[in-house]
């Protein structure tokens, strides 16, 4: 396969005939597919971390504040990954329909499992001495939370965070079951066409996504945490 | 859509037959129950010695965050199609049986390597180097010290596994594997939403019976889970736990 290769450098190495995995003029010929999947995926798991992080915090601050309501949220919040998505997404369908609602709202739903406990971990961990002295100093219960609580809650979100970002990024492909799986498509078709450049490109995209989103989200911690610096 | 799904698994023809539900919960659970054995003899021993030791932790710990970074559905797909055997049958495992468990295995293997690790290392310390101080040997240091006292994590990431295994068996279908995915994948491919309703339906009530015998399982091992003291309050930790 390789002496082809080399020997016709212009003749597509993903046609049927040659079918490479590692296919550059795959990726100069169809950017625009690949440019397009990618965008929906960025969308899809961008999408999804933002409402499971909106969902996730109101429900640790709840937990934390009632604690009869704790073992309620946390069972509920870890029991929802015990469903595994192919059969997540299907059930969502009959609400949301066949659409990219459906894959965000299964994906954010699986955030939660992470993103509240760490929420409700990094809270756990404010010591009552600052709490108490925040209160001293005339602080309300919501000024306690906002300027207090959750800033020292930070850096334990943010690791939950990015824990949930990466996993998220995996787990949109299986959206192609309701045709929005962003790369997961090319994957879908890559393998009903035994396409092998595609199906090389659709993986390796996913884990640079994966790689990507991580640091960003690293960067992101540096910025908001400047005192954790050295325990990040 | 819902009706469509009921209907479906309300018709006593869909149950029976070599592509019915039955013969797919059949194969799908013998592959699941396969690949977790699997797992657990290659990844067991190998954590726990680690931990007893105490070396490797860095590989170890983090070796799940990288398994959770893989995309599930790329690596059936690459290993499907990559290999001349990719689709081949394998006896009761049916269509694609070695791709989707060596699949599913690798995707076991963190959770449960992970968990061995960390419970082990989490043992107290001072009990360990107390049970040295009595005269215990090694050996006896970590099967009556250690081990038990990392029972606990240790199962809990064994019930990780399965309900990661599960999962990934149930993706299997997208590619061209075995198991209850099937129905799922016909239904939604083809336009018969009742079908691919009715098969998550039944994917989705059989994570949870699996769930919740694991989780019986894991007290039944667990006595002293049971004892009303407990000497120290545990804290809350943040544990990045798996989505499958």
């Amino acid at each position: 396969m390789t002496v082809l290769a080399s020997a016709a450098p212009d003749a597509s190495c993903y046609s049927s005939a040659v079918n490479n995995w590692v296919c550059p003029s795959y990726f100069r010929d169809k950017a625009d597919d690949l440019i397009s999947a990618t965008t929906e995926h960025v969308t899809i798991t961008v999408a999804a971390v933002l409402l499971g992080l909106v969902l996730a915090v109101p429900l640790a601050v709840v937990a934390r504040r009632y604690s009869r309501l704790e073992g309620l949220i946390m069972g509920v919040s870890t029991g929802i990954y015990t469903i595994p998505s192919l059969a997540l997404f299907p059930l969502l369908t009959p609400f949301t329909g066949i659409s990219a609602t459906t894959v965000i709202i299964g994906l954010a739903l699986y955030t939660l499992t992470i993103l509240v406990r760490n929420t409700l971990a990094g809270l756990s961990g404010v010591p009552d001495e600052v709490r108490e002295s925040a209160m001293g100093s005339g602080y309300g219960q919501t000024r306690l939370l906002l300027q207090v609580e959750l800033p020292l809650a930070l850096p334990v979100l943010m690791a939950g965070l990015r824990v949930a970002t990466v996993s998220t990024v995996a787990l949109t492909t299986v959206g192609s079951i309701v045709a929005s799986g962003g790369l997961g498509n090319l994957l879908a078709h890559g393998v009903q066409n035994t396409f092998k450049a595609e199906i090389f490109a659709a993986s390796l995209l996913c884990v640079v996504l994966a790689l990507a989103l991580d640091l960003v989200l690293l960067l992101v911690q540096r910025l908001l945490t400047p005192w954790a610096r050295a325990g990040a | 859509m819902f009706g469509d799904a009921v209907a479906y698994l309300l018709d006593g023809s869909n149950w029976s037959g070599p592509g019915g539900i039955v013969a797919q919960l059949g194969q799908q659970l013998l592959l699941t129950v396969t690949a977790l054995l699997i797992a657990m003899l290659v990844g067991l021993p190998f954590a726990l010695w680690l931990g007893h030791v105490g070396r490797g932790g860095f590989l170890a710990i983090n070796i799940s965050n990288v398994g959770r970074a893989v995309p599930t559905f790329a690596v059936l797909v690459l290993l499907s199609t990559g290999p001349e055997w990719g689709t081949d049958t394998l006896g009761p495992y049916g269509r694609a049986g070695l791709a989707t468990l060596i699949a599913l295995v690798l995707f076991a293997l963190p959770p449960i390597i992970t968990n061995a690790y960390v419970g082990v290392r989490e043992v107290d310390r001072d009990i360990v180097e107390a049970s040295r101080g009595m005269g215990m040997a090694e050996r006896q240091v970590f099967t009556e010290v250690e081990l038990p006292l990392a029972l606990p994590v240790v199962a809990t990431g064994v019930r990780l596994a399965l309900v990661q295994v599960w999962a990934t068996a149930t993706i299997a279908a997208l590619v061209a594997g075995p198991g209850l995915g099937t129905i799922i994948v016909a239904g939604f491919y083809n336009g018969n939403y009742g079908k691919g309703l009715a098969g998550a339906i039944v994917v989705a009530v059989f994570a949870l019976v699996l769930e919740g015998l694991a989780a019986l399982a894991q007290r039944a091992l667990e006595p002293e889970r049971h004892a009303s003291f407990r000497l120290t309050p545990k804290p809350l930790k943040a544990e990045a736990s798996l989505v499958p």
